[in-house]
């Protein structure tokens, strides 16, 4: 029934797949229940062809590349770079055949649309094939904020909203995730230094364990401040680094709800 | 100093463990954090302004031996001495050297990170000379006998119940544990200092190359009596700190105490140019000690682009590591998101080496790798 331009392919990131695949599972729903925006209004800039094809579209489909791996971000960001670039490589001959590709995750969507550019930049071949790539490829809040979802209003939810490093400087998605969820009925209050890192950072949380763990801390007491009782984020590296530290130290005080924004947004648009 | 994995681990724990330290340094980098915020919202076209004054530090470092050539020039023309010293000994040899020929036992010093980078204190005291910090925060180090732990608060680790205690120990009486107090405590034991001193010490914010001048901004008033007090002035600066024209050091000036504190311009803005003259008040020597110490190392490299730094400290006050692990574990006068990078640069060996003493520095980040640009630090740093 679907014809290839209205299909996505999942890249669903080594976190989610290993770790915690309920957000895998909420992506793919929330997905499918998504359409493009009728008269859409793509926003000027990389990527726009990429999804040109699905302005008539229905519903979306998506695809799941069984082959596909790490992005090869944890050697990119180690000095690892023959390594990652084998990664990018790879990463590149399993997704570039699909129109356009979604990640849940800032930090593996800037690894392919800002790093692998300039990784592979040096190899003529692959520079295109990389920027082709980058060009099609969308954090999973960017490419639904170009679609419209049917939410159905349930009660009003008061969250807070943590901005990733990669999300919101090195991808600029800030209004973004913000206007998914106030779309979808939350009620965002801001905490203090929203866009403070959580304290994961990929392998600095294992390299300097001790800061990592009072980064979190703090970003927790700065979360408590505001009184409200659930945290969204767009990356599973936070979300798990808080989660973690809230489900170990805290846990008995703790009524805070740290949740991936596809979990909320596939809870609100049931 | 250095910063193995362990020692960095190691002090950042200390620190972390620390509960009035961390509650100093979260409140004192929240509010610098806050203060540029705003600073740089009421300043209109403060983005152009940053681009302008980065275009200004590229183009300096780039031409940086010309520009050199120039301010040595225009300085000697105004009677100053000007010394070039090629590394931190050379350095030290040079100022204690100007002390002792003028039989000097004690000399004041203002806030100056050059001179903490080549430990002058040490190489004075080891020739018979008395340094005397005179910038509050340097002060409370000194007495605590520790490095600084910021680019321009130096005791920002410390809280008033510490430096109570330091002062009462100085002073040899009891002191009533408020900020007014012990600020007027501190007055009053300096001023004994700024009469005594035979030689005033400072750093330079901006050489201006055109007129050979050197600038100094402080918020305490202690820079203008260090530089004016004693007969005798040594500015040490490290080369990059050069503006070519007063047009350049203007834009300098308008992000600098903005970027550092939040302030428009700090207190006090001081000019000096070559010695006094007649009926001036003011040192009636000036010398200048152009300070390399790897500097000139970096031109042509990769890593030239750490020559346009104006040291306003504005990347630890938003650095999540900084905050929490503290400026001591960085094994340098140098600590935050800049001291990781110019550390190892400036005072590591060449190479690969250069990461032998220093090796956890490039792990102290949580957004690690070539993304730094995108990190808080580098969005908003008013240099490079």
């Amino acid at each position: 029934m679907n014809t290839p331009s209205n299909r996505v392919a999942l890249f669903v990131t080594c976190l989610v797949d290993q770790l915690m695949p309920e957000i895998g599972v909420a992506t793919v729903r929330v997905l499918r229940r998504a359409r493009l925006a009728a008269s859409t209004a793509l926003q000027p800039g990389s990527g726009q062809g990429a999804t040109r094809g699905l302005r008539k579209a229905g519903a979306l489909g998506v695809d799941f590349p069984a082959a596909q791996t790490c992005c090869g971000q944890p050697f990119f960001n180690s000095g690892f770079r023959d390594e990652a670039a084998r990664l990018a490589k790879r990463t590149i001959e399993i997704f570039e055949e699909h129109e356009t590709v979604v990640l849940p995750s800032g930090s593996c969507t800037a690894m392919i649309r800002v790093e692998y550019p300039r990784l592979l930049a040096g190899e003529s071949g692959w520079r295109d094939r990389a920027q082709k790539l980058a060009a099609k490829t969308f954090e999973l809040s960017a490419f639904l904020a170009r679609c419209r979802a049917s939410f159905s209003f349930r009660e009003a939810l008061r969250i807070m909203y943590h901005d990733s490093c990669h999300l919101c400087r090195t991808l600029g998605l800030r209004d973004e995730p913000r206007k998914l969820l106030a779309e979808s009925g939350c009620e965002i209050v801001e905490m203090a230094e929203s866009d403070r890192c959580c304290g994961f950072g990929g392998l600095f949380s294992v390299r300097m364990p001790e800061v990592s763990n009072a980064m979190t801390a703090e970003k927790l007491r700065q979360a408590a401040a505001t009184g409200v009782d659930v945290l969204v984020t767009a990356d599973p590296g936070c979300l798990m680094q808080m989660r973690g530290m809230l489900e170990t130290a805290d846990r008995k005080k703790g009524t805070l709800r740290i949740e991936h924004i596809a979990v909320i947004l596939e809870e609100r648009t049931r | 100093m250095s910063a193995s994995i362990p020692q960095f681990r190691n002090a950042a724990r200390i620190a972390i463990e620390n509960a009035d330290l961390q509650s100093a340094l979260e409140g004192a980098t929240g509010r610098f954090r806050t203060h540029r915020e705003r600073a740089l919202a009421e300043l209109p076209g403060a983005d152009a302004l940053r681009d302008h004054l980065k275009a200004i530090r590229a183009a300096t470092i780039a031409d940086l031996a010309e520009h050199l050539e120039t301010f040595e020039r225009n300085a000697a023309a105004n009677g100053a001495q000007v010394h070039w010293a090629r590394n931190a000994a050379e350095a030290c040899q040079i100022v204690t050297g100007i002390a002792q020929s003028h039989g000097v036992k004690m000399v004041t010093k203002s806030k100056s990170m050059a001179t903490e980078e080549i430990h002058l204190n040490q190489a004075l005291v080891e020739a018979g000379i008395t340094p005397v910090e005179t910038d509050l925060g340097e002060w409370i180090i000194q007495l605590a006998g520790e490095p600084p732990s910021h680019i321009i608060a130096p005791a920002i680790h410390k809280t008033k119940e510490q430096v109570t205690g330091l002062f009462e120990r100085e002073s040899g009486r009891p002191i009533a544990n408020d900020i007014p107090t012990l600020t007027a405590e501190a007055r009053r034991m300096l001023r004994e200092k700024f009469l005594e001193a035979g030689m005033g010490i400072s750093g330079a914010n901006i050489g201006v190359a055109e007129t050979g001048s050197v600038v100094l901004v402080t918020n305490e008033g202690n820079g203008r009596m260090v530089t004016s007090l004693p007969p005798v002035h040594v500015a040490v600066m490290g080369i990059e700190k050069i503006a070519p024209t007063w047009d350049d050091a203007a834009a300098w000036l308008a992000l600098l105490a903005r970027s550092a504190t939040g302030q428009p311009l700090s207190i006090y803005t001081s000019v000096i140019t070559g010695p006094a003259r007649e009926k001036d008040m003011g040192s009636s020597e000036v010398h200048i000690v152009l300070l390399d110490n790897g500097r000139s190392g970096l031109a042509g490299t990769p890593y030239e682009e750490v020559l346009q730094c104006i040291r306003c400290g504005a990347c630890l006050n938003v650095c999540p590591v900084y905050r929490k692990a503290g400026g001591h574990a960085y094994g340098s006068p140098y600590s935050g998101p800049i001291g990781a990078v110019i550390t190892p640069l400036l005072f590591g060996t060449t190479g690969y080496n250069r990461l032998e003493k220093y090796e956890a520095l490039p792990q102290a980040s949580s957004l690690s790798g070539p993304a730094w640009m995108f990190a808080r630090c580098g969005s908003i740093c008013p240099g490079c």
